[in-house]
């Protein structure tokens, strides 16, 4: 999957969960991801790291992204980012 | 001593916060649910969750997936995601015959083959909730060598006898008799229903005592404070344990002098004593430390 074809989401904004939204990106304006999170001077660049090097290892170049952090896990914030490029995909 | 399965307890599997806990309140087994615990639009959600929670948690206890079942949108989608992260086991719910756990048998052995597991490594169980399935239960236990428990699940089962669920279960005893005979029959393991009024802590209890009595080897549960009512009441008591030792005593003494006759404290003792003593002790040493007694 190279490009989206929608805005999609994924998640929810219950503790531990993130809510990620996808919108498509121009193409050359790269990822660009917006983060809101409460742990965000401890963990806030690497949840950005790992949000962006999951949307990469799918092929997306250019995408904006919108994450309402609820103290997610590794392992929720990739499922949530793989849901919802799913869905844009559709 | 086989796998020990006493509380097997459901987890949604598209809640964060549930699925990261799920390993520490000491369930034999934890069944990440993609079926009725999972809203319709959140199928794709919980299965993405799932695969990443059984890739990247360590929960020190076995793992199981409840898929939608196959004739569904859903079934056959759930396994393509979750088999590449190796649960331990897939529980296949609403089993209507052996010819559907074939089916998936197949479908697990490509992907066991594909992802380089070892052939055989993922089990199977089924819940039994309808009358045919009832009906072909020993089928469905012995379809495929991956197959480890039937299960009943009692809400569609009782709906489909067209009657209500009561606090002695009535409506439920010739159901679970059978399901005991099948599993048995079969050589695989008998779980029970869940018990849904988390509140009514003696009516759980008097179901346990039921289904131990009956001789099924465990009970779904759905919330965590179940999970060591469920293992106390599993549990040999002292006075089991002490007897079990007395008997294999008895036994082995009667084998030394060559004794044709063996008794204790004037009743005698034959072979299915001495193999039930035998099984009390290997039980009493398997849950040693796992909770109950």
């Amino acid at each position: 999957m190279s490009k989206l074809l929608k805005a999609a989401q994924a998640g929810t904004v219950e503790s531990s969960d993130i809510l990620i939204r996808l919108i498509p990106g121009d193409a050359g304006t790269g990822i660009k991801v917006e983060l809101v999170s409460p742990t965000m001077q401890q963990y806030g660049a690497h949840i950005r790291n790992l949000i962006t090097k999951t949307l990469v290892s799918h092929g997306i170049d250019d995408i904006q992204v919108n994450a309402t952090d609820r103290g997610a896990l590794d392992c929720t914030i990739k499922a949530r980012v793989i849901t919802a490029l799913q869905r844009a995909g559709e | 001593m086989e796998k020990l399965r006493r509380s097997m307890m459901f987890i949604p599997g598209n809640n964060p916060g549930m699925l990261q806990n799920a390993g520490i309140y000491g369930a034999d087994t934890i069944i990440l649910d993609c079926e009725d615990a999972v809203a319709i639009t959140e199928k794709d959600s919980a299965r993405n969750l799932v695969f990443q929670a059984i890739s990247e948690m360590n929960y020190g206890t076995e793992v199981a997936v409840r898929i939608n079942h196959i004739s569904t949108p859903f079934g056959w989608d759930d396994l393509k995601r979750i088999l590449p992260a190796k649960p331990d086991l897939i529980r296949l719910p609403m089993a209507q015959g052996p010819d559907e756990i074939r089916q998936i048998d197949e479908f697990i052995s490509a992907a066991e083959q594909k992802n380089k597991f070892p052939a055989g490594s993922i089990k199977m169980m089924a819940a039994v909730e309808t009358p045919k399935g009832l009906r072909l239960a020993y089928e469905i236990a012995s379809a495929s060598p991956r197959m480890v428990a039937l299960a009943i699940g009692a809400e569609d089962f009782i709906a489909n006898l067209k009657t209500t669920r009561s606090k002695l279960g009535r409506e439920l005893l010739a159901a679970r008799g059978q399901l005991v005979l099948a599993a048995r029959e079969a050589g695989i393991q008998c779980i029970d229903t869940v018990f849904s009024d988390i509140n009514d802590e003696e009516g759980f209890k008097n179901e346990i005592e039921l289904i131990k009595e009956m001789g099924f080897d465990g009970k779904s549960v759905v919330n965590p404070r179940q999970v060591s009512v469920v293992h106390d009441i599993f549990a040999p008591t002292a006075k089991e344990i002490d007897h079990a030792q007395r008997v294999l005593a008895a036994y082995q003494e009667a084998l030394e002098k060559k004794s044709g006759v063996i008794s204790l404290n004037g009743k005698m003792i034959d072979l299915p004593i001495v193999a039930r003593a035998e099984r009390t002790l290997a039980y009493a040493k398997a849950t040693a430390g796992k909770g109950g007694k």
